[in-house]
Formats: structure tokens, C-alpha cells, sequence
């Protein structure tokens, strides 16, 4: 196949990536816009098949490597329990960002394979072009590696800092560029191996002070990152296909990122700076937390919301991290069936990842149209009867509205307060991850079940 | 004068850039988590890269080790590319329960 044809498909791969992504603007174009992504990416990898035209002996190997991959794919998407997509798309960045760094070894390793000069004498553009994709793909593997361990509680969760942290963090990105002057300059390997060797340092750094709950900015950050590495390669490769993709993907993470950012008010450096929630737990564990709270059980939260005509359920982590999904819908169901309106109220940070939320209550059949964003659903909290929130926190807060002195003020929240009544599912009055205290637990009107999510739902449900 | 190829591929990767921006803006919120698995995919079409370097011949008809890293790179993008649409296909499947009769 002639290169202009092949340039030609891989445009044609380009456009269907495009046209997958905009299906996702409703839930109906969603599953078609699915399928061009794959028919993207089959005609991308058909074409470069084609394009190579004589086959080396490497040709069984390759289909091998593919096939050992595409199984393991297969079976991880099948397994994968709906509560670990955070983890899992931090695994997937994490592979994206390594392979990018094994093509460019391998470019530089042997550059008339790609069209890119000799060895020792690689063209200079090339070379600048490798050397930002394996820096950023390198950064986005060790980076992914991080967030996956703390994701899965392998590594605490808690910000990882210490003296100097950022001051080395410079240090290191600036090492990076003059490491790709110097390999420019000398085209000799070792900077080549260096400046990987520092990449993979720079994206450990950047991700252990950061605490559990900004994972959301994380994930999005990373997946901008393998993005922006993707496209490097593309460049490398000339590959129009790649760079399309790669500019597409780079520019859906920072906005992601954004959407989080501004979900927190908090701005993208101050996450990535992070430290976050380790200075504030002092200030935390004052005396509020000795001021009464009123203590409920399942009879009484069945009771309260028995007796409204409207319920909002808030959803958090904690819901995630309890499998409540599922009662919480049986328990709605019951409600229904009383003729009550319930509908959900989601914050753009709840969860773990952008969208978390809304995957798990797609999972237990939760229609999506019964389920809000803030700014959709946030004037009804007012006149509903009761907000039932369920593993959430801070994102309900009140006092991001009222006290200039909290660390989340101006964050925007969900008007729960203003609900008649307001039932906190949660296992113990222990603060949020912004180690702030909450007033709404103190409030006249609310109601504290202490429990784990799922066991008290699940009887609320029993008693209803 | 001509013009350097590489300015070509600069524009598609800058009005790619604007593309993504604007497409990405209209995703429903509540698809965002399928949103970064199918970019996760997506971005994994640098499978293409490592078939070129798997397959890349040399003289003596055994393997360099940039063919072994290709092979390497293939399997980890294939992990992603089939994890990826697959999950996403499984995560939009339960979208698709919608509107129950009340």
C-alpha cells in the first residue's frame, strides 16, 4: 500500500475517533459511537499492516503479542467489578504511557525502521519529537503506577511530602529539557537513557503528594498526559492517525481536569502541589467535635422518609466503597412504589474519577434520567422533604458558602441544608478528606445513622 | 519555498486540539467516566508504532531488541485497546436501561 493511501486511512481513523467521542454526548449515541472508535482502530492497525507489505519472520510474533494482549484486555474488561473503574483507568494510562516509551526506544534504537535517519544521526526533529513522547509517556507510566497503588489502597492515600519537594520537581523538569538539548546536540544514547530514567522519577514525584480525594484531577491529568504522549509519538511516526488521536485524548484530560478543578475551587497548581488535607487535620480535630449530634437508626430514617413526597439521594465515595449501589436502588424502589419522588443529586467531585458516580448507579439500573447534575438539581433541595445522603461529605458542606476561613469556601456544594430533614449515612462523625468538620451533622434537622452504607440501607428498605 | 511537512502536522494536531476541546465540552457529564476508558483506547492506536518497530527486518533475520521492545509494546496496547472499548461498550450497555415505565 502506497504511503499517501495509508495517510489517507489513518485520516479515516482519525475522523472515526473524532465521531466516537462525540457520540458520547447523549446515552443513546453513546454505544454507536463506541463502535466507530473500534472500527478506528481496526482500520489503523489493518492499514499499517498492509503499508509494511513484506513480512519479516516477526510477523507470528506480532500477531502472538497482540493476541496475548487483546485476551488479557478482554478478560480484565469482563472481570472488572464496576466500583474499581478508577483503578483500572489508572492501570490503562499507566500501559499507554509505557508502550509509548517502548516504541520510542525502539525508534531510537533502530531509526531506518521508521524513516528517521541512521543510527548517530537521527534527524533533529525526530529526535526532539522522541524525546517529548518518551519523557511524557515515561511520566505518564510512573505517574499512572502511583495513582493505581494508592487507588487500590496498596499505598496509603494519605499526601506523601516532604522539604524541597517542589523546588526538586523543578529542578528535574528543567534537567529534561536540557537533556534533550544535550542528546540533540551529541546524539549520544546515554542522555537518551537518562532523560527516561528522570521522567519516570518526575511523574513518582508528582503524584505522591497527592492525596486520595484529588484523585479525580489525577486520573483526568493522566489521561491528558498519555495524550499529549501519544501525539509525540505520532509526530515521531508521522503518523497523522496517532497525532489526531493523541491531540483529541490530550485535550479531553485537561478539560476533565478542569471540570474537576473547578468542582473543588480549587485551581489545577494547587492540586498538583498538593499537600492538601495533611495541614488541615490539626485545625480539624478541635472541639467541635464534642457538640451533640442526633443519633438515628434504620426504623427512624424509614419513618422520615415514609412520610415525604420527595426524597434526593446524594451519593460519595462512601457508597462506592460499601457496594451500596445496589440496595440504595432496591430501597428507591420501595420508596416508589409509595408514590414518592426520589431522584439524585451528583457533585462533580463525588467519587474517584469524573463520572464515577453515575457508572455505578447506571450498574443497579438507576435510569439516567432520574439522576442530576449540581447545577440541574441544586434549587431542589428546597423543596424537598428529605436528602438522604449516602457516603458523601464534604461536597454538601455548608460551610464553603458561609465561612471564608474553611479551606473549601467557595467550593460549590449541594443545598442539602436546605432540605426539611437530612438523613448522613456514614460509618463515623470522622471529617471529610479536606480534614474539615461538617455543621450540617449538628444541625437541628439532621439525622446521623452510623452504619456501613450498604448494611443500612439495606434495612431502612426492611423497614419501609 | 516549500513548506516543510511537519508544519502539515502541526495543524492537524493543532486543530485537533480545537476539535477535542469543542467535542469534548458537549459529552454528558454523567458519561464521563466512559469519556477517559474509550480515550484510554483510543490513545492506544500507537499499537501502530510498535507493529512498525515489531516488524522493522534487519540483516542478520533475528530479533533486535527494538523488535522485542515492539512485540512488548504491542501486547501493552492491546491490553488497553480491548480492555478499553470492551469496558466502555459494558459501561454503556447500562446506560442504555433507561426510562422504566413508573
Amino acid at each position: 500500500m502506497s504511503a499517501n493511501l495509508s495517510a489517507i486511512f489513518y485520516l479515516i481513523s482519525g475522523v472515526l475517533f473524532i465521531l466516537a467521542l462525540r457520540g458520547l454526548s447523549s446515552p443513546e449515541t453513546s454505544r454507536k459511537g463506541n463502535l466507530f472508535g473500534i472500527l478506528g482502530m481496526t482500520i489503523a492497525i489493518t492499514v499499517t499492516f498492509l503499508s509494511i507489505g513484506t513480512f519479516s519472520n516477526g510477523l507470528i510474533y506480532v500477531l502472538i503479542f497482540l493476541l496475548i494482549g487483546g485476551l488479557i484486555g478482554a478478560y480484565i474488561a469482563y472481570k472488572i467489578p464496576m466500583t474499581a473503574m478508577p483503578e483500572l483507568v489508572a492501570g490503562f494510562h499507566s500501559l499507554v504511557g509505557l508502550s509509548a516509551v517502548l516504541v520510542a526506544i525502539s525508534a531510537f534504537l533502530n531509526p531506518e525502521a521508521f524513516n528517521l535517519g541512521s543510527i548517530g544521526s537521527i534527524k533533529l526533529s525526530s529526535l526532539i519529537e522522541m524525546s517529548i513522547g518518551a519523557a511524557v509517556g515515561a511520566i505518564t507510566f510512573s505517574g499512572s503506577i502511583i495513582a493505581f497503588l494508592k487507588l487500590q489502597g496498596i499505598m496509603s492515600g494519605s499526601p506523601i511530602t516532604f522539604r524541597g519537594q517542589h523546588l526538586l520537581n523543578a529542578l528535574l523538569l528543567i534537567s529534561i529539557i536540557v537533556l534533550t538539548y544535550l542528546l540533540c546536540l551529541t546524539q549520544s544514547s546515554n542522555y537518551f537513557w537518562i532523560l527516561l530514567a528522570v521522567s519516570f522519577l518526575i511523574g513518582f514525584l508528582l503524584i505522591i503528594p497527592i492525596g486520595g480525594a484529588d484523585m479525580p484531577v489525577v486520573i483526568s491529568m493522566l489521561n491528558s498526559y498519555s495524550g499529549w504522549a501519544a501525539a509525540g509519538i505520532g509526530f515521531t511516526l508521522e503518523n497523522s492517525a496517532l497525532i489526531i488521536t493523541g491531540a483529541l485524548v490530550g485535550s479531553s484530560g485537561a478539560i476533565l481536569s478542569y471540570i474537576m478543578c473547578k468542582g473543588m475551587n480549587r485551581s489545577f497548581f494547587n492540586v498538583i502541589l498538593g499537600g492538601f488535607g495533611a495541614a488541615e487535620q490539626s485545625t480539624a480535630s478541635g472541639d467541635k467535635e464534642h457538640r451533640p449530634v442526633k443519633n438515628g437508626n434504620a426504623e427512624d430514617a424509614a419513618f422520615l422518609m415514609k412520610n415525604a413526597s420527595s426524597v434526593i439521594i446524594v451519593p460519595g465515595y462512601g457508597m462506592a466503597v460499601a457496594q451500596a449501589q445496589h440496595a440504595l436502588r432496591e430501597m428507591v424502589d420501595t420508596l416508589k412504589k409509595n408514590d414518592i419522588k426520589v431522584t439524585y443529586a451528583i457533585h462533580p467531585v463525588a467519587g474517584r474519577m469524573p463520572g464515577h458516580m453515575n457508572v455505578l448507579l447506571a450498574e443497579a439500573n438507576v435510569p439516567y434520567d432520574e439522576v442530576f447534575e449540581l447545577e440541574e438539581i441544586n434549587n431542589d433541595f428546597a423543596n424537598a422533604d428529605v436528602a438522604f445522603v449516602i457516603g458523601a461529605n464534604d461536597v454538601t458542606n455548608p460551610a464553603a458558602k458561609s465561612d471564608p476561613q474553611s479551606p473549601i469556601y467557595g467550593m460549590p456544594v449541594l443545598d442539602v441544608e436546605k432540605c426539611k430533614s437530612v438523613l448522613f449515612v456514614k460509618r463515623s462523625l470522622s471529617p471529610g478528606y479536606a480534614g474539615i468538620d461538617n455543621d450540617l451533622f449538628y444541625k437541628e434537622n439532621t439525622l446521623m445513622l452510623f452504619a456501613d452504607a450498604k448494611k443500612m440501607t439495606e434495612e431502612i428498605t426492611k423497614n419501609l | 519555498m516549500e513548506i516543510d511537512p511537519f508544519i502539515f502536522r502541526l495543524s492537524i494536531f493543532i486543530l485537533s486540539i480545537f476539535i477535542g476541546y469543542y467535542v469534548v465540552w458537549s459529552v454528558t457529564p454523567s458519561l464521563h467516566t466512559p469519556l477517559m476508558s474509550v480515550t484510554n483506547a483510543i490513545s492506544s492506536v500507537i499499537i501502530v508504532g510498535a507493529i512498525i518497530a515489531g516488524l522493522a527486518g534487519n540483516s542478520d533475520g533475528g530479533f533486535t531488541i527494538s523488535n522485542i521492545l515492539g512485540f512488548l509494546a504491542i501486547s501493552l496496547a492491546a491490553v488497553n485497546i480491548f480492555g478499553g472499548f470492551l469496558v466502555t461498550q459494558r459501561m454503556l450497555q447500562m446506560y442504555k436501561k433507561k426510562k422504566k415505565d413508573k
